[in-house]
């Protein structure tokens, strides 16, 4: 046994919502194998990983238990010995390669201060375990990636580097927490083998924290279920991701979407004359300077009346800027944007104005998009009251749209931080509603909540669309969401649609080389097919 | 009112409240101590302090009734304070505003222009408009605000740069809300209260520069002033040091009160400070 963490509580400050972050976790690893501890926002899986290495915030207190790590308890270890314990025993990942680089350093200098600070090793051999390292994780040139600046790497690249500096000192255990959240689909599949890769080669254990069940699928050996600071469920991952025993893990797992689009028969009649959204060749570059960056390159869509359209892309594909375009957030370099057969995009901004209200949209992050200082009634009464009716007019309204997207009519005088993040978002569609909007524009609207929110949220939408016959534009970078909820989709990549179509198509026999290379690079896929077969 | 509640739990805002509710009163019960006109010749000059009971704190060296003009030029700092800060904050928070919303030529303009008042040195540029405009008590407060509001809007500015980014901002664009609602309604609150907390020290500032001008010779003649008391009794300090030495001590205490306040606004508004 590599790492042993037994009956480990460690206490939260003040009167949260429970007294302790952790409670009575044990949860053990052993050598060479990976073990994925699960769980939502709040389950207390990265306080887990903190607690290992004595990096917990100074509010968070060990209250009892131990860490066991070659024979000794990391949580009675003095700072100096910690340190000992850090990068040369335990390596670590975390989910932000930008943040946890420095920026004003050579990525070769991050790496080699590792070296400095745990050997006694010549300025030459520190270069040479450098580059090799580097040459480890596949970086294209290794001796450049050595010279560069952190901002001259990509994400995935980032994190590569910050990968070679946890396992600069060969650890016997790599500690990963959500180090592939930030990450498109295709590059998290390309860091995810790489650790396995690595892990195998050094027989290392690795504990990684996610919470994503498709990544765990992907590489987990074994997985520890977390909820509100406990371990439910442990098991072999094949156990606990088809033959759950716990009431929570089931529901988790019911709340994965599934990959495979349910039946729905496309319409038989053509989309001539039922266009809500026309997007016909538009061009938008960013010009910063001298430098010019294409975001959309002769884009052209229709958004049937009443149905969804799914925009599905890497970072940089240009989806949001798409998105943006349609409800003139951001203007347009060329083509037309039609609605209801009137291009917006000749309208003056005052015109615009007065149009606003057919176009609604919602935003990705409930935490940034409601206004802290207003309350929330007031927020979702806003669009109307700025369009002349009076706020007491408006109010028995904006009830109703609470009890329409599921949340407490009486809870309109309460500010937004009092909601959590799922009811945030809701609030944020009632005051996309209160406009009565005929087109509705989701960019990401549940990437930043929990799966189990997630899938409630998505519910409301596909009942909201049947109940108002609203037409969705619904931008997203997760093909399993898409599949649920979206009637059409259309593949972005650097400005361009590659394919468009039924998802049961697209995302089931995709001809483009990027389509099937963005479809095979979803985590977990192999359990999602097999779960899924009849 | 948390805020109100973290204020009173930081140490140096309640010396800053205490310290200026001095002050304060000082002002206020002015007009009932010292009902005649405190520039007017009272007694035998150079008097020492706790000696006459007439005259409290002595008499400065043309026989005037140094206390009464301790208590008068409490009112002349705390108004010049107040109104130029007030001028300073309204300029600035426009400037700002303005320019962080809307980037781009606006931007551009508006912050040479206060590039260019930030390269003269505020107290020259002040010494200018004097000679120029004279010194009337409410053109001297519009001209302190005038030279100091550059600061403020720089940092409103800093604020709207990074808040007018924010979703909930163009959540209000796509309900078609007016840019100066925006600007006024939404963003503002948002950005006031590092600002609030920079009026603190702005206010300091503007108590200081016309003490300084009093000082000169600069400011209203007709007003009772700490910086001129302190002018008149630089040229007997060694013979009577306490006619400057007490409004000396005034400035500092009213400067002091407001940068504590500040500083109790300051960790009041910082949520790392903050348990509970």
């Amino acid at each position: 046994m590599l790492l042993s963490i037994e009956n480990l509580s460690i206490r939260l400050p003040g009167r949260g919502d429970r007294p302790h972050a952790v409670k009575n976790l044990d949860l053990t690893l052993q050598e060479n194998e990976i073990l994925c501890v699960v769980g939502e926002s709040g389950s207390g899986k990265s306080v887990t990983a903190s607690a290992i290495l004595g990096l917990l915030p100074p509010e968070l207190k060990v209250e009892s238990g131990r860490v066991m790590f070659e024979g000794r308890d990391l949580t009675k270890l003095s700072p100096a010995e910690l340190r000992q314990v850090r990068g040369a025993g335990i390596g670590m990942i975390f989910q932000d390669p930008m943040t946890a680089l420095n920026p004003l350093q050579r990525v070769g200098d991050q790496i080699a201060e590792t070296f400095r600070i745990h050997t006694d090793l010549g300025k030459a051999e520190i270069r040479r375990r450098v580059v090799k390292l580097l040459t480890d994780m596949h970086l294209p040139d290794p001796e450049l990636a050595a010279r560069v600046y952190p901002h001259e790497l990509s994400g995935g690249q980032r994190q590569r580097a910050m990968i070679a500096m946890a396992l600069a000192l060969e650890p016997r255990i790599l500690i990963a927490d959500e180090p592939t959240t930030a990450l498109d689909v295709t590059t998290q599949a390309q860091i995810l083998s790489l650790i396995r890769e690595l892990q195998q080669r050094n027989r290392m254990g690795v504990l990684f924290i996610t919470h994503d069940f498709g990544v765990v699928a992907e590489i987990g050996n074994r997985i520890a279920v977390m909820r509100m600071g406990e371990v439910v469920e442990t098991g072999a991952a094949d156990d606990v991701l088809n033959r759950p025993q716990h009431a929570y893990t089931k529901s988790l797992l019911a709340a994965v979407p599934l990959l495979k689009p349910p039946d729905r028969p496309p319409p038989e009649d053509g989309l001539e004359g039922h266009a809500a959204l026309s997007i016909l060749n538009v061009q938008k570059t960013y010009r910063r300077g001298l430098r010019r960056t294409v975001a959309l390159k002769d884009v052209t869509l229709r958004l049937r009346r009443g149905s969804t359209l799914g925009i599905v892309g890497e970072s940089g594909s240009g989806k949001s800027t798409l998105a943006r375009c349609i409800v003139r957030l951001l203007e347009t370099d060329g083509g037309a944007i039609e609605i209801g057969g009137a291009d917006i995009t000749r309208l003056t901004k005052q015109e615009w104005r007065k149009e606003a209200r057919r176009v609604q949209m919602v935003f990705q992050d409930p935490y940034a998009s409601l206004n802290p200082r207003r309350r929330v009634g007031e927020l979702v009464a806003q669009g109307p009251v700025i369009h002349g009716a009076r706020l007491a007019d408006v109010m028995p309204k904006v009830r109703e749209l609470f009890g329409l997207v599921g949340l407490d009519p009486e809870a309109v005088d309460r500010f937004p931080h009092e909601f959590s993040g799922g009811q945030r978002q809701r609030i944020a569609l009632a005051r996309a509603l209160a406009m009565e909007p005929e087109i509705l524009v989701a960019d990401e609207p549940v990437s930043a909540l929990d799966v189990s929110v997630q899938a409630q949220v998505l519910k409301l939408l596909a009942d909201l669309q049947r109940k108002l016959n609203l037409s969705m534009v619904f931008i997203t970078h997760d093909l399993r969401v898409a599949a649920q909820i979206c009637d059409r989709v259309a593949i972005m990549q650097r400005g361009e649609v590659v394919e468009e179509g039924e998802p049961s198509r697209v995302l089931v026999a995709p001809q483009h080389p990027y389509a099937q290379a963005l479809i095979s690079a979803i985590p977990g896929r192999d359990w999602a097919m097999r779960r899924e077969s009849p | 009112m948390r805020t109100v509640r973290f204020f009173l739990t930081s140490p140096a805002g309640i010396i800053g409240l205490v310290l200026l509710v001095l002050v304060l009163a000082m002002a206020a019960s002015a007009g009932t101590l010292y009902p005649n006109d405190p520039l007017s010749l009272a007694g035998r000059p150079l008097q020492a302090p706790f000696v006459n009971p007439r005259f409290v704190l002595g008499t400065d060296s043309s026989g005037r009734d140094v206390a009464a003009q301790m208590f008068h030029g409490a009112r002349t700092s705390l108004l010049i304070g107040i109104s130029a800060t007030l001028v300073a904050i309204v300029v600035g928070v426009l400037v700002g505003s303005i320019s962080g919303y809307y980037g781009g030529w606006v931007d551009v303009t508006l912050m040479r222009i206060t590039e260019a008042f930030q390269t003269v040195p505020n107290f020259i540029l002040l010494l200018v408009l004097v000679v120029i405009f004279g010194a009337r008590m409410d053109l001297l407060a519009f001209m302190i605000g005038l030279v100091s509001w550059t600061a403020v809007a720089r940092l409103t500015r800093a604020e709207f740069l990074t808040l007018r980014q924010r979703e909930f901002v163009q959540a209000c664009r796509v309900l078609g809300m007016g840019d100066l609602r925006i600007i006024f309604r939404e963003i503002l609150p948002n950005a006031l209260p590092p600002v609030i907390v920079y009026a603190s020290i702005v206010m300091a500032f503007s108590i200081l520069l016309e003490s300084a001008l009093a000082f000169l010779g600069l400011s209203d003649p007709n007003v009772a002033s700490w910086g001129k008391l302190i002018a008149d009794g630089r040229r007997v300090l060694r013979t009577a040091w306490y006619v400057a030495t007490m409004p000396g001590l005034a400035v500092l205490i009213a400067v002091l009160s407001v940068s504590l306040i500040g500083q109790g606004i300051n960790d009041a508004l910082n949520p790392r400070l903050r348990r509970d």
